[in-house]
């Protein structure tokens, strides 16, 4: 047998690991490349009229091509958040910190960000709050080209306003 | 609206699980033996020797038995060429994955012969494994098998 001194083998490393290339598609691209821009495009159904935010390019209820591109704000109405209390690796700041979802004007579906310039023990839904943009140099095809959302000082948005996007 | 200028945006993207499993008492065994340069399959209450071992009979489900060592060798019963080896492949060079049964072993078990060139493969060739200096209770501790009495 072994003079090994080495413990016999119990466990071993199997990592899984899938390599993949995201194409993002007509509408994503779209959406991406504006962002660049400090733009936010939507995409609108014709039937029910909801603005897709990003624009996928077909309704989901409806079925048909969300055909019309729409510019959205940059500044929404928190519908809903969580604060983040334990570090993680890939941790944007050391916590506390808030992920919100901002239902951006004009646009009907939230999108997920990161929300400062407040105790995260004060982050309200219905919170109206402003889109802060990376300097020209570091804007690229990504929702990253937006660094955070702060509160606007704006009076909070009625639960009405938001209770069909949560 | 604005002009589509026609290009796609495109993006890597990895999903990778860091995941570490336990071996079990006969899949440890096995790759302990791997670790000092020796393949080990398993006896069969019908006398048969399963290389790699199983934890159950594929015939009877019962338990298998003893640890049975096998020889270094054995003959390729069927094989795959890669042509283009990928990342995480043994080999950088074009190779062939096969199916080898080992001397004294009565399955075969997967593995790859650097063998140099498809043209040099053929169902029935006899192979030998061939041993990384560094091992650490892997399969890679086998680093591949090669031609018996080949030139590589």
């Amino acid at each position: 047998m072994s003079d090994d001194p080495r413990p016999p083998v119990t466990l071993f490393q199997a990592p899984i690991r899938l390599d993949y290339t995201v194409t993002a598609g007509r509408n994503l691209t779209r959406y991406l490349r504006a962002l660049a821009q400090r733009r936010i495009i939507g995409g609108r159904c014709p039937e029910c009229q909801k603005v897709y935010l990003p624009p996928r390019g077909s309704c989901p209820t409806c079925g048909v091509p969300t055909d019309t591109e729409v510019q959205i704000a940059d500044r929404g109405t928190v519908t809903t958040f969580c604060v983040i209390n334990i570090p993680f690796e890939a941790a944007p700041f050391p916590p506390p910190y808030a992920a919100v979802a901002i239902v951006l004007d004009g646009a009907d579906q939230p999108i997920l960000h990161l929300l400062r310039g407040i105790p995260p023990d004060e982050v309200r839904m219905g919170m109206r709050v402003q889109a802060v943009w990376v300097p020209d140099h570091e804007l690229a095809p990504t929702l990253a080209s937006i660094r955070w959302f702060e509160p606007t000082g704006e009076p909070d948005a009625p639960f009405e306003a938001i209770k069909d996007h949560l | 609206m604005h002009a589509d200028s026609g290009d796609l945006l495109t993006a890597p993207y990895v999903l990778e699980y860091t995941y570490q499993r336990s071996t079990g008492p006969v899949i440890g065994r096995f790759l302990t033996a791997l670790r000092d340069a020796r393949i080990e399959g398993v006896r069969t209450a019908g006398g048969r020797v399963l290389v790699p071992p199983l934890e159950y009979d594929p015939d009877s489900s019962e338990p298998t038995g003893e640890a049975v060592e096998v020889g270094q060798s054995g003959v390729v019963t069927t094989w795959s060429w890669v042509g283009a080896p990928r990342r995480f492949h043994p080999l950088a060079h074009p190779f062939a994955w096969a199916l080898i049964r080992l001397d004294g072993a009565d399955t075969a078990m997967l593995h790859a012969v650097d063998a140099g060139d498809a043209a040099a493969m053929r169902t029935g060739m006899r192979v030998t494994a061939r041993w990384r200096a560094e091992r650490i209770g892997s399969i890679r501790d086998l680093e591949c098998f090669v031609p018996e009495g080949g030139a590589r």
